[in-house]
């Protein structure tokens, strides 16, 4: 209950581990999560993100390790002790009470007697005072998820838990609501822990972002940061897109390590590279990328880094135009380039050579492969067109 | 019964789809309310008119037709204990299955895991069995010489030193025979209930006590409801649990009624005995209903 006399305090979780059976759902998680940060847990599902949220909400009884607020131990709290609040994945609205009373629940059950003015507060900031006497059912998706928010901001808690909580909402009042949820956060101060499996969602309203990965922590940092140079190839893949070639790290010239793949030479800092073996993965975000007819390729800034490619699809999007190219090592990368070029763009079945600064090249561990954190249903998707394709031609 | 069909009132859709819509309505309704007509209605009003006969002077057991309110004023006066007892032993057999099923239901909705469906078998597998031969088997269970009655009464507990043929047993019949009617509507109710509500009150500090109170008896009211009326009317009309299981001291009004049409063929009385039988349990339910505030749930 975060007032003057108590500020805003720490997040720790210290060696926080949950076991389902010999199943680590949560691996010895060491985090702290900065007092009034909105902190986003991004993972695909069942990568341990939730059932973090829940254990830091007592939901959920820890297997080994601590969770501190400040200096207070609150590990073996339950849920109903402790000064943190949810707003859960489906909202979990009390169908049998008002609007009023929803918000209204948490203050009762602490014997506060005036609730009024506090309620009336609270719906106000979620823009919802009208509908006050209205029971769940009847609002939209997006009011019972203010309603939801107001639930538990009304509390005060030190730590407001968010379980997905625009899931259920459709893609254009998904957006209104990152910009809602981001703009009370800013008012409150609180501390807000959000889980999602949404890249973007994640991006756009946390600070800090940590991605997590079979119940471990993959990467953690502000979203650009993280984004732009991702430590393992299953950051680089789940986080964004990412073109990323196996290949070996041999040797260095300068600042720089030479990682070779097919032939080529690669220059990447030596600062951007996490590879500690000669395995070593390339990586490089499609919008760094630029793409040149073959009959340019002297254009191509001597220290930059390049290779030949033709062109096997393209897609414009109006805003940039998307291009598949195909390496001699038949594997398809992708180049996002923005349209502001005047006059013709490549076509398919162009050559081409597309080039990108060693600045914005990424050195990744290579002993995993390069498909880690890839959605499943992306691969076998390609997968299956690669099938399909060798179906038809061989027929 | 009001038959409300959609579409008749409907001033702006056209006649050719409206007549449709309304035939098919009739229909479907048809089959219910030709059950009715047979089986309820018709009866009732014989019933009604059977209630109001008057004796033949000099032939008893002869009845004319008549306007003989007195029946109903006579039937009140003489069997009102009858009555009183039977809405008291009714009243006490649904408070005990309420209290037995409720926990039950609850552990059938919240905890059986995969026996769910086994346990729902085992709460109706009683009723497999005749309601009579049930009720006999209670005569050898609360027999003298049984295991519960030399139990209680080795523990002082039995100021008669017995059970059987006393209202004990009368109640704890009425509250076997009853009680899957308590636990299946119950059972529904909580089955419905999404248990993160539940964890929604705990993170918004209710105790698992007070969540109880203000979440989970409150969501499962429509099953309180229904369990408590369906087991509350029948028991109040039965007579076999008193029959078999009570002293003449414990007969109930459905003894009553049962006695005047079979054996005294009295059936004016029988009859008015039986209206205001109904009468009262009707308003009984609204009263209740109107009490439980879930006229919308019910």
């Amino acid at each position: 209950m975060a007032d003057s006399a108590h500020p805003v305090e720490d997040l720790h979780l210290r060696n926080l581990t949950k076991r389902f059976g010999d199943h680590a759902a949560v691996d010895d998680l060491t985090l702290t999560i900065p007092a009034g940060s909105f902190f986003a847990l991004l993972g695909a599902s069942g990568c341990g993100k939730t059932t973090t949220l829940r254990m830091v909400a007592g939901l959920e009884d820890p297997t080994e390790g601590s969770i501190h607020i400040g200096d207070r131990d609150i590990t073996s709290l339950r849920a109903f002790e402790r000064p943190v609040n949810t707003v859960f994945q489906s909202y979990a609205l009390f169908p049998h009470l008002d609007i009023f009373e929803n918000v209204a629940f948490g203050l009762r059950r602490r014997g506060i007697k005036d609730v009024k003015p506090q309620v009336e507060q609270m719906l106000e900031l979620v823009e919802l005072s009208a509908l006050a006497r209205r029971k769940p059912t009847q609002l939209s998706g997006g009011q019972q998820q203010r309603v939801a928010v107001a639930r538990a901001l009304i509390n005060r808690p030190d730590v407001l838990l968010l379980d997905e909580p625009l899931g259920a909402l459709d893609l254009k009042l998904r957006r209104q609501m990152q910009i809602e949820l981001k703009r009370i956060q800013t008012e409150v101060g609180t501390t807000f822990v959000h889980v999602t499996h949404d890249q973007e969602e994640a991006m756009t309203m946390a600070d800090t972002v940590a991605v997590m990965n079979a119940g471990r922590i993959e990467q953690m940092g502000h979203p650009a940061d993280i984004y732009e140079l991702p430590r393992t190839v299953f950051v680089a893949n789940f986080l964004g897109q990412s073109n990323l070639i196996q290949g070996s790290a041999d040797g260095r010239s300068g600042d720089d390590v030479l990682i070779s793949a097919f032939g080529e030479t690669f220059r990447v800092p030596a600062s951007r590279t996490f590879a500690t073996g000669s395995s070593a993965v390339v990586g490089v975000r499609p919008e760094k990328m630029t793409i040149l007819d073959l009959v340019d390729a002297d254009k191509v800034p001597s220290d930059h880094n390049h290779l030949q490619g033709r062109v096997t699809d393209v897609s414009y999007t109006g805003v940039s135009t998307q291009y598949l190219v195909m390496t001699p090592w038949e594997q398809e990368l992708i180049v996002f380039e923005q349209n502001m070029i005047v006059g013709d763009r490549c076509e398919v079945g162009d050559e081409v050579v597309v080039h990108w600064s060693p600045q914005h090249t990424f050195g990744l561990d290579g002993t995993a492969g390069t498909t880690v954190g890839v959605d499943p249903e992306v691969l076998d998707l390609e997968a299956a067109s690669q099938a399909l394709i060798s179906d038809v031609s061989g027929s | 019964m009001v038959a409300v069909v959609p579409g008749t009132t409907g001033k702006a859709s056209p006649p050719a789809v409206t007549q449709r819509r309304s035939r098919t309505g009739y229909l479907l309704l048809f089959p219910g309310l030709a059950w009715l007509g047979v089986f309820f209605a018709i009866p009732f009003v014989t019933l009604f008119f059977t209630s109001l006969q008057q004796d033949v002077p000099g032939k008893s057991g002869k009845y004319t037709a008549g306007l003989q309110f007195s029946n109903y004023s006579e039937a009140l006066a003489e069997y009102w204990p009858q009555f009183l007892r039977s809405f008291i032993y009714a009243g006490i057999a649904t408070l005990l299955a309420l209290m037995i099923a409720y926990p039950l239901a609850y552990f059938i909705a919240f905890r059986a895991g995969r026996w769910r469906s086994l346990m729902l078998v085992l709460v109706i597998a009683p009723s497999f069995a005749s309601f009579l031969l049930r009720t006999y088997a209670w005569r050898t269970i609360l027999s003298d010489e049984g295991p519960i009655t030399s139990t209680l009464d080795a523990l002082h507990l039995l100021p008669d030193g017995r059970v059987l043929n006393t209202g004990i047993a009368v109640v704890a019949g009425l509250t076997y025979n009853f009680l899957p009617f308590m636990i299946l509507p119950l059972y529904a109710a909580l089955e419905k209930i999404d248990p993160r509500l539940i964890e929604a009150a705990s993170d918004l500090y209710a105790s698992p006590q007070t969540a109880f109170r203000k979440v989970t008896w409150p969501l499962s009211m429509p099953g309180v409801v229904a369990g408590t009326l369906l087991t509350f009317i029948p028991a109040a009309g039965d007579y076999i649990n008193a029959e078999l299981l009570g002293s003449t001291k414990d007969r109930m009004i459905g003894n009553v009624i049962q006695t005047n049409f079979i054996e005294f063929r009295d059936y004016p009385t029988a009859s008015a005995l039986s209206f205001v039988l109904m009468a009262a349990i009707l308003v009984l339910v609204f009263t209740y209903i109107r009490r439980a505030g879930t006229e919308d749930l019910v």
